[in-house]
């Protein structure tokens, strides 16, 4: 243990921890601006500068390690001075119209202003306005609020590995921006939405679609429906009241009746279905000596990763097109046909954890007759949490209603999409079952859950034990892939999600995600799951009912036509 | 005679071109003689020699190689920064120009005490001159075996790269330079850990300047307690001082530490042209203070220059004549630095603008007091809250002008009439 003094407080924390840590362990809060836990140590806004007796400088406390018997000075009126002088400075250089912006009362630079007391700046503005990049469906960069403090570029960088984000130039006008200047487009950028999850203010936010989706609710004319993902519901609380975990499926239910949806649908039904497709999907590649590791395909962050950088492992992929888009192609089809609706008039909405989700819903093969998107607009949990404000809806108030049905039983396999290694045991619980015939004893697939990055498990699959794997983050994936690229793949099945954690850390999710978070939303979507009657897909009487009533049978020439789709060569040449 | 010709023995004297002739003149002498010596005997000679870096930062020499020499790495990295690109310095390029073997030499015997196993010349972008000379020269001693397996027959392996840069100030700091290197963007890293523990391609290196390696075979040649008894006792040995301004003879000079300012401009550079008289004088270069005339009678010495707060040592002296204005000069400055941030952290990237804002509010006579108390809290915040060495000297100019002309700014700020 090191033993040193904070603001005249004795303190003992262990080796290597940094001052701004050993006081946080000690209930003192150093403000910081670039630090986001879980990230890399930047050390460039110099926000939490303090004062380390017998230095001249102040040293930034985020990287600076404790040392024994080190005096320390938080808050003294040098450090304060400093402190203010710096935020002066970022607020001197960007667009401080905070009324107006997305991110007002969310953004962590007005924070940090009004908690030092910044009533005035002594510094004019030197911001010069530039183009708004928003060219693509998904993401808005906006240049004029961006404080270059560097997080999105590390989590670009380090923890997806895309490396679409750079700092460019120098001096005052350096910018953080795609590389080479360019828009972000889907030649190389994912639309993962890490970057703007981590945003400490609007410089990177996810394209505000809300408008749309109040103008096809009072469209007389509209039939609007609404799916809502496994993650959302355990995540739209933070949105609510800042509290994390809490499961809020019920009241989702209750608030979109409110908001004026027509019918309110569970994405995790068309999960279940997923992995009835994909199962069999698993089993007929096996059986018939096809390409393996077969590797899921519901994430469209890992699409456009695969697309882009691994084109040629793209025959690994599963052909099933993900829960999203499954249950457009339904609302279009199947729906309308039961519910006598010119499927012109089914607007169909999604609530998704992902900004990735918007660039899926555009993608030309997502259309059952070819014209139309089967999903017309994507709303990430953030601006669902955004709707019910505008509303004025008392969400913690709301009684907790049930999903309408077709499309509203749903099985815990559907549940965990929501996280890292989920989608693999949901697929285990089915594939085990109708490979051995025989009912799986334990359901829970401990070695798949959890944060770590890859994850292992064995399956015994008709005799012979089959090796599964799940990675989460394109870092990651990047592992599996080249395993794959060089021959030397051990697994007959991959799961890969883009985001850390899962969807549940996805990029829409609300802001404040860290690892910390991450594990309670995961703790949560494993509650939900311990508590479903149903727990595997193909017990899911709906689902069935489908196959019966429409499909016909799972990889069948229509679950070929509606259920599944192909993705395209997009390297770069 | 104040110069005292050490490092600068050879200039003038040798053709740099010619690896022969350096040999003659004593050339790679030291480094025959430091290969049968102990490795630990090396660094300690250093230490009793009590070298400092001629870059600027003045760090004692021995310890960074004693860092270095105890990482158990199997790649370990010397670098020898040559991106002299502080304005008003122009000694490395001398001593790259009329002595490069010297500066092998150094690096040869530093690598051989520390076991790095790789060295890399970072060169300043504009000295081409300096590059080819440096490249014929690593090649000429590979020829005849100071390069290369097997130095001198002992089982001593070192190789030298020459790298150039590309116009880039910041790249002169040693992280910037290391990831400029590893051909990134020229910009620092978070210290600690330091580059001595984790620094090129993430492994242990040292980095020196041109002069300090130089200065390392003549330390094995004299011993380094008789080294020592040059300069004064908190600074040994010579200093090359790059003079320029308005004196008469411009250009490098080597001294002994502990001479006078005035001495080297008026006894080396021969006094001001015209003989007019001395407005101020800026040691060091853009990064270092401006001091008043009646305060030539300074000694050049670490020790004294470190009451700057600033990278003095590099050895630039600049002298302004009367015609010469100081917020004219403060402009430049702060201008050349507003250019040359990185923009990684936030007082470099947005403090020099608003710097540059208030000193042009003095320029034209538009300034208040409140405009004087702003300047002098901001140029210290960016002084003390920088990341990198470039925000943490580059405001001393000012806050040196603030000190010793403060009524060049009451100036200013009483007489807006005569605008």
């Amino acid at each position: 243990m090191v033993n040193l003094v904070i603001n005249n407080a004795k303190v003992s924390v262990e080796e290597n921890t940094s001052i701004l840590q050993a006081a946080k362990q000690y209930n003192m809060d150093i403000p910081t601006l670039c630090y986001y836990e879980d990230l890399n140590i930047k050390s460039d806004c110099r926000v939490c500068v303090i004062e380390v007796q017998g230095k001249k400088g102040l040293v930034s406390a985020c990287s600076t390690p404790v040392a024994e018997g080190m005096v320390v000075y938080t808050n003294s009126p040098r450090v304060l001075n400093a402190r203010k002088t710096i935020v002066e400075l970022i607020l001197s250089n960007h667009d401080t119209n905070c009324t107006t912006c997305v991110k007002n009362m969310k953004c962590e630079l007005q924070t940090l202003a009004r908690n030092l007391g910044i009533d005035e700046n002594r510094f004019p503005s030197v911001f010069e306005r530039c183009d708004i990049d928003e060219n693509n469906p998904a993401i808005v960069r906006n240049p004029n609020l961006c404080i270059k403090c560097g997080r999105c570029v590390d989590v670009c960088k380090n923890v997806q590995g895309t490396n679409v984000l750079a700092t460019m130039g120098r001096g005052h006008t350096m910018q953080v921006a795609p590389v080479f200047n360019e828009d972000l487009n889907e030649d190389f950028c994912t639309f993962c939405g890490q970057c703007a999850s981590v945003c400490p203010v609007g410089a990177i936010t996810e394209k505000d679609n809300t408008d749309q989706v109040w103008n096809a609710i009072m469209d007389s004319e509209k039939h609007v429906i609404v799916q809502v993902a496994p993650a959302v519901r355990v995540s739209l609380g933070e949105e609510i009241d800042q509290v994390v975990g809490n499961i809020v499926t019920g009241k989702i239910v209750s608030a979109m009746r409110l908001l004026g949806f027509d019918r309110v649908f569970d994405t995790d039904f068309t999960a279940d279905l997923t992995i009835i497709e994909e199962g069999n999907e698993l089993i007929h590649r096996v059986t018939t000596g096809g390409v393996l590791p077969m590797m899921t395909s519901c994430c469209p962050g890992w699409i456009s990763y695969a697309e882009t950088r691994y084109p040629d492992i793209l025959d690994h992929l599963s052909s099933c097109k993900s829960p999203q888009q499954m249950f457009g192609a339904l609302a279009k089809s199947y729906y309308a046909e039961k519910m006598n609706l010119d499927p012109k008039h089914v607007f169909v909405v999604s609530i998704m954890p992902c900004t990735a989700k918007k660039y899926e819903a555009q993608r030309e093969e997502m259309s059952v007759n070819g014209v139309d998107p089967d999903v017309d607009v994507v709303l990430t949990t953030r601006e669902l949490g955004k709707m019910i404000k505008q509303m004025g809806i008392n969400f913690n108030g709301l009684e907790e209603q049930d999903f309408d049905n077709p499309f509203g039983i749903t099985s815990g396999a559907g549940a965990i999409f929501g996280a890292t290694g989920g989608v693999m045991e949901a697929a285990i619980r089915t594939v085990y079952e109708v490979v051995n015939k025989k009912p799986l004893e334990n359901l829970d697939f401990k070695d798949l859950r959890g944060l770590e990055g890859i994850k292992e498990a064995e399956v015994d699959l008709g005799g012979t034990m089959v090796k599964v794997a799940v990675a989460h983050t394109l870092a990651n994936a990047k592992v599996l892939c080249d395993q794959i690229r060089d021959g030397k793949s051990p697994y007959a099945f991959i799961e890969i999600m883009t985001c850390p954690g899962g969807c549940i850390g996805g990029g829409g999710q609300p802001y404040g995600t860290t690892n910390k978070v991450r594990q309670e939303r995961i703790n949560s979507t494993y509650r939900v799951d311990a508590n479903m009657k149903i727990r595997k897909s193909h017990e899911n009487p709906q689902v069935t009912a489908l196959y019966e009533d429409y499909l016909e049978k799972p990889l069948g020439k229509k679950s070929h036509h509606l259920l599944h789709t192909h993705y395209h060569d997009r390297k770069r040449k | 005679m104040i110069e005292m010709k050490l490092v600068s023995k050879r200039f003038g004297k040798i053709n740099p071109l010619s690896i022969e002739e350096y040999i003659k003149f004593d050339g790679y002498k030291n480094l025959v003689n430091a290969l049968s010596m102990e490795k630990t005997e090396i660094i300690e000679e250093v230490q009793h020699a009590y070298l400092r870096g001629r870059g600027g930062a003045g760090f004692p020499a021995a310890i960074k190689m004693m860092a270095l020499a105890k990482e158990t790495s199997e790649d370990k990295y010397i670098i020898c920064n040559a991106d002299e690109g502080e304005p008003g310095n122009f000694k490395d390029r001398y001593l790259m120009e009329n002595d490069p073997h010297q500066i092998l030499e150094g690096m040869i015997i530093s690598a051989y005490a520390t076991g790095a196993t790789k060295g890399f010349i970072y060169v300043r972008g504009e000295y081409q001159k300096s590059m080819s000379l440096l490249k014929w020269s690593i090649d000429e001693a590979k020829k005849k075996g100071y390069l290369g397996k097997n130095i001198l027959g002992k089982k001593f392996n070192f190789d030298i790269e020459v790298r150039s840069g590309a116009g880039s100030y910041v790249c002169g700091e040693e992280f910037a330079l290391i990831e400029s290197i590893e051909g990134n963007p020229g910009r620092t890293r978070v210290k600690p850990p330091f580059p001595t523990t984790k620094g090129l391609y993430g492994k242990p290196t040292l980095i020196n300047n041109v002069e300090t390696l130089a200065t390392i075979p003549l330390i094995i040649e004299m011993g380094g307690k008789e080294f020592a008894k040059i300069g004064t006792p908190s600074s040994t040995g010579t200093k090359l001082i790059s003079l320029s301004g308005n004196v008469k003879n411009k250009g490098v000079y080597e001294i002994p530490f502990g001479v006078p300012i005035r001495d080297v401009i008026y006894k080396l550079g021969g006094g001001i042209e015209n003989d007019r008289k001395i407005k101020m004088v800026q040691l060091g270069g853009a990064c270092g203070p401006i001091i008043p005339e009646y305060m030539l009678d300074m000694i050049i010495d670490f020790e004294r220059f470190e009451e700057f707060d600033s990278k003095t040592g590099a050895g630039a002296i600049i002298v302004m004549d009367e015609r010469f204005d100081l917020f004219d000069i403060l402009l430049k400055i702060v201008r050349f630095f507003e250019h040359e941030s990185c923009g990684k952290c936030t007082p470099c990237r947005e403090g020099h603008i608003q710097l540059a804002n208030l000193v042009i509010k003095f320029i034209e006579r538009k300034a208040t007091v409140k405009d004087m108390v702003s300047l002098e809290s901001l140029a210290r915040v960016i002084h003390q809250a920088s990341l990198c060495g470039l925000g943490q000297t580059s405001p001393t100019a000012i806050i040196s002008s603030l000190k010793y002309f403060r009524d060049d700014y009451l100036d200013r700020i009483e007489h807006p009439e005569k605008a």
